[in-house]
């Protein structure tokens, strides 16, 4: 839309057409203060703190309710204003209750800041102030109706931004009060996300109250731990006899890929961290039982047992299972220990996505992958499995934003009657078992699966119609879910690359895509490189042995028929996931890091205690491939990261941990000695380096430095270093290479089928998320607004 | 359930010019005698012209919003566009809640059809194909009197698809509200119709564009509606002859509080406001003077005694000095009356009638509500004077919607004006005009 | 729920005479709660269900107008009109003399179960001040002595 100009405290500026004041001042730099107003969520005027003055107008106008007009002239600042906002807060702050030394909000207090900035500071008021008890509507959010100053951001944060409905307005007049069901109880999806935007202390976390002062913690910008969308999540940290406890996660600066939003998991699942059941001594099978043993003792055993069996056995008898949610830079360094340290392609990871049958699919193709962020601004999406808002609730999030705010179009294929089809343009309800890939093959032109997805509510003229508008879109975005593997991933590329579709394929944990990407895979290197066009990792590493190892499942086959010497389980639980009979493993040396004692954990002869993702740094990619930081938040005394432990025993096997590592200066060779015969051979990683300014690091223990290596070797991670170390995400293209191996083994494939209250192993550590669990009550679902 | 019904008592005075009250009291409930006395006329001639004839009319007629804001109809039906693609709707609101105002309630009673009719005039006016009377919900008797006459309607082919064997179609569903006074501002009104809280919208979009189920809407008050069907039979001309310029025909005047004789009188508009009080309303009560005067509702600003007895009773009068003629409800206050009590009956009402959507109206008619109650009981400070004048000061003009104005409006008349009043209350004494031994009953917190 | 037949056909009616079905609400729950008594939980549920709409959603119009009610009332609802023009004409006196005479405070049922009182405001009837409506009922110009009549009325109504 043409630009319109104002002028705004005498400064010219211009905003789109249809702009609102409000936000045209703040485009100049010039804030208008607001309760109500919340950028994406509708207009209500009902705070009346934005007021300003516009010429020929005979009142005041609310700044967030007037969109800009041609000529406008606006005063935003003037003694009217002033005194007008003075007495608004005056005349607010009669009735409320001026518990800030005690209120959660104190020092975060949008009203306090008003106070503060206004000098409404005198107290007028005489009258008896209404009190009311305050309320606790579920384990994780309470309200204190007295500091309530009715801005109803939390209703529509809740109703539009969630299209949860779960708080209304009871009562009027000054009796209004902000209300759940029966006044008493939530009957939502605990995001947490109407105490993140109360502007005062009226709505509380469950699991933060009273507990400290804002200024008391530190806070540290990280990335959540849970699903594959990768939230950021400010985690508030202080103190404690462990090391630095966590006791707040929230959205504290909006800055991150999920801008406003934070689901149940990454503001509150953090709790897991310092669970009473942490391990947090190396334990070692004694008499067989697992004993707190010393680090050096527990070390040793470890690599004693694993240079044993390599050497006795070879490193085919040695399996490894990497993790979902271990940093990139650690499942990198797990593979490459595996591959020249331990001598194996056995590696693996528990599997929730087809990545390596979607890399083949669209090997070779150019920005075939759609970012998370490209998800709120598609003008359409197709939607083929999966259930986001229970699995991708950052994902969900988008796409009804997309829906709400950028009109976007969104087509649903699903044997699920899914939420998200309440904003859907159209929703195909394919049968069960099968729909979802039927109806790829059907999109995809054929005709004879047309039959397979018939039902009375989806006729051949609506499937028609269904494809027909999404063939018809352009800049279409097609995101698909685990229903569809191999073949059905083939056919659905081909048809979405006719359109000039992007692509997501979604997986389930916080760093799937990582693992995928960084080569758990027993048949492919690091960005799903074909093993026979591994060359380049060959040389790097010293030696990588070309034939395919065995898969997760092939592993448990061979440790029950006795073959398989040893299996190192980082951060992973496979014999709950893969429902191992431990007595499988009865002949193999089981090594496992972990946080808990899992059920895999309890198999093994050796049990190292890990750090979690919010006590590292290190990198996540999220199932969209975005590249994102970690910062280490929390800290427990007595765990190791996996990377360090990784180093530590390979140290121990007497590997050149120089090797594995890229650390230090002149490793190999000296620099730029690289010319002619008689020339040394390269430290590659140097040249690297130094061609792109980049500093050697300095300690094995450093994942940066892996990190440099995964850019400089893995395909498609030649990501955007200004972004990535500016905190935000850094869109990366593993699958989009054209040396992608042929992808194997779909049938391993176990979706992590999480709920918006589940999430794995970590999920049934967490009090806060079990305590939710527990007190749900089924919430009734509402047809869309 | 079966209401009993008492018919609301009639009065009469020869200055009344009978436009609107013409059919009362004669039977005009059934259609047919409603028809004898010349009713369905003005619908079919409406039927006979052009739209923009009929807006036209309503434009010579001057006749303004009978609802309290006095904007020009025929204006109002003009911003109606042309072309929608969205079915277009007559609202007509008989939600009348403002205090002191009760004149709706005869037409309904009375002269149900002549609603009936205007409704489908303004129809035709615009294109509406719909129309929705709707009540308050204290009007239940209404309802039924107001349902039993449309259905009246269709029966005679007068309402439905082909009204009047036109082959046009018109419809009209009634119903009521549920006790809210806000519902009776337009918007909050158009909510409540679509079943939701009666919260007031945000303007821009003006209902003429986007409305009542997003379609282009006229709302007008009940006797605005009823006016129509005159000013269609004898021209807009006629109709304009019986107030001064710009303020045309009469309107349904409420005497009520302190007249000898109150009751709902036609008056045609720019009545000495004078011989209002003393002839039409007989004067005040027990040989008292007058103390105060509401003229059109109490979110007006009130008069004192002189001012009221030079008013004129248009509103262009009131316009010049900044205040508002009102809703029709005049209140004549005597001399033995506590304003300050008076100041607590009407913030009350606000105060429960607030709809709490907006900070000011919400806090603000509590604040004034609980201060004026301490100040009424002998608690007030002389500092509590200078702050309720600011506390209304700083609502008016301020709020979303125009309750709050109208909160603020009367108390700002009133601590200016009655000063005195106050200042007779401070240092702990008991109200000076409480009767002898009556006791300072507690207020319900409502 | 099962409401009266009469009260099911003219659900039907409203439920489809709109344009929009929400419309419906206000009037449904004005009707159900005249035959129930007041609103209950049952209420509420059952006509949400019928308009597509949450509970909450319902609970939230319900709670707005002040003419729902959420808890059992008294068979007669004595409404006291006490906003200025009856007030000027001794709203609050006829208020007090209610309040002896049924022994009920502002919002209170008698124990019988018979009426329960209340303090209103504005109910339209401003120029026969003071005014009451029980029920939908109007009475106007109202006295005490009128009043008690008016009260014995309804007593006896409601023995029969
Ligand atoms: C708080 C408030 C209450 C109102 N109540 C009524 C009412 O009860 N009846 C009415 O006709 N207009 C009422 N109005 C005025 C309406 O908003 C609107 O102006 C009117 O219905 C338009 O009709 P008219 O142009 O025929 O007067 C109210 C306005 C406000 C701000
Ligand atoms: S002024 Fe504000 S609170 Fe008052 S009724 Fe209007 S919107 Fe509601
Ligand atoms: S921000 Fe404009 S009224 Fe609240």
């Amino acid at each position: 839309m043409a630009d319109v100009n104002i002028t705004v405290d005498g400064k010219k500026v211009s905003a789109p057409a249809g702009t609102l004041l409000i936000e045209a001042c703040k485009s100049a730099g010039i804030e208008v203060p607001a309760f109500c107003y919340y950028p994406g969520l509708s207009v209500q005027g009902a705070c009346r703190m934005c007021l300003v003055r516009i010429e020929k107008m005979p009142k005041l106008q609310t700044a967030c309710t007037v969109p800009v007009a041609e000529g406008m002239v606006v005063t935003t600042n003037s003694e009217e204003i002033v005194q007008a906002r003075k007495a608004t807060v005056e005349i607010l702050l009669g009735n409320h209750p001026l518990d800030c030394p005690v209120c959660d909000a104190g020092g975060e207090c949008e009203l306090q800041d008003m106070t503060f900035r206004y000098g409404a500071a005198e107290s007028k008021y005489m009258e008896a102030k209404q009190h009311r008890e305050e309320q606790q509507w579920s384990p994780v959010v309470y309200f204190d109706r007295p500091r309530c100053i009715l801005c109803y951001r939390c209703v529509r944060v809740c109703g539009e931004g969630m299209d949860v409905w779960a708080l209304g307005v009871q009562n009027r007049g000054v009796t209004s009060i902000i209300a759940p069901n029966k006044q008493d109880h939530l009957e939502c999806e605990e995001c947490g996300m109407c105490i993140d935007i109360c502007p005062v202390g009226a709505l509380t976390s469950g699991a933060y109250r009273y507990k400290t002062r804002p200024w008391e913690m530190n806070h540290v910008g990280t990335i959540c731990t849970h699903c594959g969308d990768g939230c950021k999540t400010t985690l508030g940290v202080r103190r404690s006899k462990g090391g630095m406890e966590i006791v707040r996660g929230d959205n504290r600066d909006k800055s991150g890929i999920n801008g406003d939003f934070l689901c149940i998991k990454g503001r509150y699942g953090f709790d897991f961290s310092h669970h009473e059941d942490r391990l947090t001594q190396p334990l070692v099978r004694q008499d067989g039982k697992l004993t707190p043993v010393s680090w050096e003792q527990a070390l040793a055993h470890v690599a004693d047992r694993l240079k044993q069996v390599r050497d006795a056995q070879g490193g085919s008898a040695i399996g490894v299972i990497g993790s979902n949610r271990t940093t990139n830079e650690e499942n990198y360094l797990l593979q490459k220990f595996a591959r020249s340290v331990l001598g194996t392609n056995n590696i693996d990871h528990h599997r929730t996505a087809d990545y390596p049958a979607f890399a083949k699919a669209i090997a070779g193709k150019q920005n075939a992958t759609a970012t998370l962020r490209e998800t709120m601004t598609a003008p359409a999406v197709l939607l083929i499995g999966n259930d986001p808002t229970e699995q991708h609730p950052l994902l969900a999030w988008n796409l009804r934003t997309n829906h709400r705010v950028h009109n976007g179009r969104l087509y649903i294929v699903n044997s699920r009657e899914i939420k998200l089809r309440r904003q859907a343009r159209a929703f195909a309800h394919v049968p069960e078992a099968g729909g979802e890939s039927a109806m790829v093959r059907y999109l995809a032109g054929e005709e004879n699966y047309a039959s397979q997805i018939e039902t009375a509510g989806f006729n051949r003229d609506a499937m028609r119609s269904f494809r027909d508008a999404v063939k018809a879109e352009q800049g279409l975005v097609i995101i698909f879910g685990s229903e569809l593997r191999g073949d059905d991933v083939q056919a659905l590329v081909r048809f979405g690359a006719g359109i000039g579709a992007k692509f997501v394929c979604l997986g389930d944990y916080a760093n799937s895509r990582g693992a995928a990407d960084m080569g758990l895979y027993p048949d492919l290197l690091p960005g799903y490189t074909d093993l026979a066009r591994g060359s380049g990792f060959a040389q790097e590493y010293g030696s990588v042995p070309q034939q395919p190892g065995m898969d997760i499942v092939s592993m448990f086959a061979a440790a029950q028929s006795g073959r398989l010497g040893a299996l190192y389980v980082v951060g992973s639980n496979p014999v709950a996931r893969y429902n191992i009979d431990p007595a499988a493993l009865k002949n193999t040396f089981v090594v496992v890091q972990d946080m808990f004692l899992t059920e895999t954990a309890t198999t093994a002869e050796v049990v190292l205690p890990a750090a979690n993702a919010y006590e590292k740094s290190g990198s996540f990619t999220n199932t969209f491939g975005d590249l994102q930081l970690l910062k280490k938040a929390g800290d427990l005394a007595g765990v190791r990261s996996d990377f360090e432990l990784i180093v530590r025993i390979a140290d121990r096997m007497g590997a050149d941990i120089r090797k594995l590592v890229p650390f230090g200066k002149g490793v190999r060779a000296d620099m730029g000695q690289s010319r002619g015969a008689q020339s040394g051979e390269a430290d590659r990683h140097m040249v690297w380096l130094s061609a792109h300014n980049l500093e050697p690091k300095l300690s094995p223990f450093d994942p940066e430095a892996l990190l440099d290596e995964i850019e400089r070797l893995v395909p498609g991670y030649n990501f955007s270093r200004l972004k990535l170390f500016a905190g935000h995400e850094a869109h990366t293209f593993a699958p989009e290479h054209s040396s992608v191996g042929q992808p194997s083994a779909p049938e391993t494939i176990v979706p992590a089928n999480d709920t918006l209250f589940t999430s794995g192993t970590l999920g049934r550590y967490s009090n806060a998320m079990n305590s939710v669990i527990e007190n749900r009550r089924a919430p009734e679902e509402i047809p869309a607004d | 359930m079966k209401t009993i019904l008492t018919p609301t008592p009639l009065v009469s005075h020869p200055d009344e010019v009978r436009i609107v009250s013409k059919r009362f009291g004669q039977g005009a409930t059934s259609i047919d005698r409603y028809i004898e006395l010349d009713g369905y006329k003005a619908a079919r001639k409406a039927l006979e012209m052009q739209p923009e004839d009929i807006i036209n009319e309503v434009k010579v007629s001057a006749l303004r919003g009978r609802g309290g804001a006095g904007f020009p109809t025929g204006m109002k039906w003009s911003f109606i566009p042309k072309q929608s693609d969205a079915d277009k709707y007559i609202l007509v609101n008989g939600d009348e809640s403002e205090p002191a105002t009760c004149k709706d309630r005869l037409i309904v009673e009375y002269d149900p059809h002549s609603v009936i009719e205007g409704t489908i005039i303004a129809g035709l006016a615009v294109g509406a194909k719909l129309g929705f009377i709707y009540l308050r919900g204290e009007y239940r008797y209404l309802l039924e009197i107001v349902e039993r006459a449309v259905a009246d309607a269709y029966a005679k082919g007068f309402l439905g698809k082909n009204i009047f064997g036109s082959n046009r179609e018109f419809n009209i569903i009634t119903q009521t509200g549920a006790g809210a006074y806000e519902v009776g501002e337009e918007s909050a009104l158009m909510e409540s119709l679509e079943g939701k809280r009666g919260l007031p919208r945000l303007k821009p979009p003006f209902p003429a564009i986007k409305g009542l189920y997003g379609g282009p809407t006229v709302i007008n008050n009940v006797e605005t509606i009823a006016s129509i069907p005159p000013i269609i039979i004898n021209g807009g001309k006629w109709f304009a002859s019986f107030g001064p310029e710009k303020n045309g025909g009469a309107r349904l005047t409420c005497l009520s509080g302190h007249f000898n004789k109150p009751g709902v009188y036609e008056l045609p508009l720019g009545y000495p406001a004078k011989k209002l009080i003393y002839d039409v309303g007989g004067g005040i009560p027990k040989g008292r003077s007058l103390k105060a005067m509401v003229p059109g509702g109490s979110s007006t600003f009130l008069l004192t005694r002189e001012e009221a007895e030079s008013a004129s009773m248009d509103y262009d009068w009131f316009a010049k000095r900044g205040e508002f003629l009102g809703s029709g409800g005049v209140v004549a206050i005597d001399d033995q009356t506590c304003m300050v009590r008076m100041a607590l009956c009407i913030m009350k009402f606000y105060q429960h009638e607030s709809c709490g959507w907006c900070i000011p109206c919400r806090e603000g008619t509590d604040w004034l509500k609980k201060t004026l109650m301490r100040f009424h009981a002998g608690g007030g400070m002389e500092k509590d004077i200078d702050q309720m004048l600011y506390l209304a000061e700083n609502m008016a003009g301020r709020t979303f919607c125009a309750l709050g104005d109208a909160a603020a409006f009367p108390t700002i008349s009133i601590v200016k004006k009655w000063r005195d009043d106050f200042e007779m209350h401070l240092d702990g004494k008991p109200c000076p005009f409480e009767k002898k031994g009556a006791r300072e009953r507690d207020l319900a917190v409502v | 729920m099962r409401f009266s037949e009469e009260l099911e056909a003219r659900f039907a009616r409203l439920a489809s005479q709109y344009p929009w079905k929400r419309s419906a609400l206000i009037p449904m729950l004005l009707y159900a709660q005249d035959e129930v008594g007041y609103i209950t939980d049952e209420v509420v549920s059952d006509i949400a269900h019928r308009l597509e709409l949450s509970e909450l959603d319902v609970r939230n119009v319900i709670s707005y107008y002040s003419l729902l009610r959420t808890k059992p009332a008294g068979k007669y609802v004595v409404q006291v009109c006490t906003n200025i023009s009856c007030l000027l004409l001794g709203a609050d006196e006829l208020f007090e003399h209610c309040k002896h005479r049924l022994g009920v405070g502002h919002t209170q049922v008698t124990p019988d179960g018979r009426f329960s009182l209340e303090e209103v405001e504005c109910i339209g009837a401003c120029s026969w001040a003071p005014a009451i409506q029980v029920n939908y009922d109007f009475h106007l110009d109202v006295t005490p002595e009128k009043m008690d009549k008016v009260l014995d009325q309804y007593a006896t109504k409601a023995q029969a």
